[in-house]
């Protein structure tokens, strides 16, 4: 579905965030990426949805070349993306964001649908501004509500997680099984959360730009951390949920 | 309304919403003169005798009615000046439907209203101005609409004003002046849009004289193209009383907009903010809406038509 072929983006010719990266995302997939602050997973997002343009590289989404594409026709195609720090809006409601994510007037049942969905009672959002009245963890779950609602082949979360306290994590995680029970989409997900790398399909571990290491849990993890057993390793525990 | 032409009722729709003569009190002011009035059971409404105007009394306890005011000026080259006074009764509660709208049509002669409005609130009493000004026509002429309105708010009296200028004025000055007493209460939301050579001004001079008294003043304007903008906000805090100002405020292309803030506190217990943000539409905000898959030019409209909501 997603193919990303030597794909590399500088900064001012000088700085490498991403280093001939390769990667292919298929039909139907649940794949995490990891590693550590700065290895350039954001940018990679980034790179995928416009927002940024690779100096390098090739990117395929559906078997069409999407490289020279802008944000809106990448959204268009079927990409989807979620904001690791959602973006706020004077005088714009929760209920017309979620118009525009469902490209269509939603009713108030259809969007309290979107916000029961992350687990915010419809009835006190719905007519609310995206403002700062919000608090973090109340615009992640309608970022996370707005990708929902465009219902996209492909939805890439940048760090989901942030912001959202325990309680509510059980339910975001729930939130992306059901969307993998959809084998036609494909989910990408940025994350730090080893409760979110467990639901994954596949991890794939960045560092320094470059893709490390791609597979299941067990076999990414122990080179991630450059320790044989992280899983219960108290230090790389840390490492992991910092 | 029969004597009012086509430009006239156009207008008198886009100001105050009606196209046809509304229930209760109202009088509909067209080209310097009273085109169609009405006074209600409890609510009147008479021609001043000194000068072109009208006296709008409400009787005390009055609930829930509306009054509509709309001025308009269909012909070029008019200069209107009109002075009306609002008594409110003791416990009254009505909503006042204002508004003007000035047409040049394609003259290069200007037309001009200068509404001088002041409002007596009595004691507890609760009203809800509303008003919107446009200006149409494809001339030349100067479209020049400059508001004075004063506010005299008793013990416990509510004055909600929102005013909204969106298009078609190329001057305007505003000033509204208010004196509170004890635990009376003022919000005034104002919306602006300028383009072209556009000019506007906005002022306000409030004055808390009574203990508890409040005011919040609340400006949201894009100044879009070459047009300038100023915004001055005067709070007197002269006992026990909250005051808060913002302005808000998004500039594109040469737009430039002013705030001048001017707090004063001349109470140990009085309490006064004053907010202002200028600046473009964030980057970001323009990206989040493109994720969600609008283009540039409709993410752009979303953010303006949402900011100015």
């Amino acid at each position: 579905m997603l193919k990303l072929e030597n794909v590399s983006f500088e900064v001012d010719n000088e700085k490498e965030i991403l280093k001939d990266v390769n990667l292919s995302i298929e039909k139907g997939k649940f794949v995490a990426i990891t590693g550590p602050n700065g290895g350039g997973k954001s940018t990679l997002a980034r790179v995928i949805t416009g927002v940024v343009k690779p100096t390098k590289g090739k990117i395929t989404f559906n078997g069409e070349d999407i490289t020279n594409l802008g944000i809106t026709e990448r959204a268009q195609k079927g990409i989807s993306f979620g904001f690791q720090q959602p973006i706020r809006f004077k005088g714009i409601t929760v209920h017309a964001l979620l118009n525009v994510a469902a490209g269509k007037d939603l009713s108030v049942a259809e969007a309290s649908h979107y916000l029961s969905e992350v687990g915010l009672c419809a009835k006190d959002y719905i007519n609310r501004e995206l403002n700062a009245g919000l608090s973090g963890g109340e615009i992640k779950r309608i970022e996370i509500a707005t990708v929902i609602a465009r219902n996209t082949i492909l939805s890439i979360f940048d760090e989901p997680e942030a912001g959202i306290d325990l309680w509510s994590f059980n339910h975001l995680i729930d939130v992306f099984k059901k969307m993998h029970s959809n084998k036609e989409v494909s989910i990408v997900i940025i994350s730090h959360q080893e409760r979110i790398l467990d639901v994954a399909d596949e991890i794939i571990a960045m560092v320094d730009g470059a893709i490390i290491k791609r597979g299941a849990k067990d076999s990414v993890l122990p080179e991630l951390l450059h320790c044989e057993d992280p899983l219960n390793c108290l230090n790389c525990q840390d490492i992991v949920e910092a | 309304m029969n004597e009012m032409n086509d430009i006239a009722k156009q207008l008198l729709k886009e100001v105050s919403g009606l196209d046809e003569l509304p229930k209760g009190a109202y009088n509909i002011r067209d080209n310097s003169k009273s085109v169609a009035r009405q006074s209600s059971e409890n609510i009147q409404i008479v021609g001043k005798e000194d000068k072109s105007g009208i006296d709008i009394i409400v009787k005390p306890n009055t609930k829930s009615e509306n009054v509509y005011i709309p001025a308009l000026v269909s012909c070029s080259g008019v200069h209107d000046l009109v002075y009306n006074d609002f008594y409110i009764g003791e416990n009254a509660d009505v909503k006042i439907i204002a508004g003007c709208g000035v047409s040049t049509g394609d003259s290069c002669d200007g037309s001009e209203h200068n509404g001088i409005h002041r409002f007596f609130l009595g004691k507890n009493s609760h009203v809800l101005y509303v008003e919107k000004h446009i200006g149409v026509g494809t001339g030349t002429g100067k479209r020049v609409i400059d508001p004075v309105t004063e506010v005299q708010q008793e013990e416990g009296s509510f004055m909600e004003m929102e005013t909204t200028q969106i298009k078609g004025v190329d001057s305007t000055k505003r000033f509204t002046k208010a004196k509170l007493k004890a635990n009376a209460k003022l919000v005034i939301k104002e919306k602006l849009m300028t383009h072209g050579d556009q000019f506007a001004e906005s002022s306000f001079e409030v004055d808390m004289d009574g203990e508890d008294s409040s005011v919040n003043l609340i400006s949201r304007s894009v100044a879009r193209e070459h047009s300038k903008q100023t915004f001055i906000s005067k709070i007197n805090g002269n006992t026990r009383c909250m005051g808060h100002s913002e302005c808000d405020a998004i500039i594109m292309d040469h737009g430039v907009v002013k705030a001048i803030p001017e707090i004063t506190a001349n109470s140990l217990d009085a309490m006064l903010i004053h907010e202002a943000a200028i600046g473009k539409i964030a980057g970001d905000q323009m990206i989040k809406l493109m994720t969600l898959g609008l283009t540039e030019s409709e993410a752009e409209a979303k953010i303006i038509d949402g900011f100015l909501e």
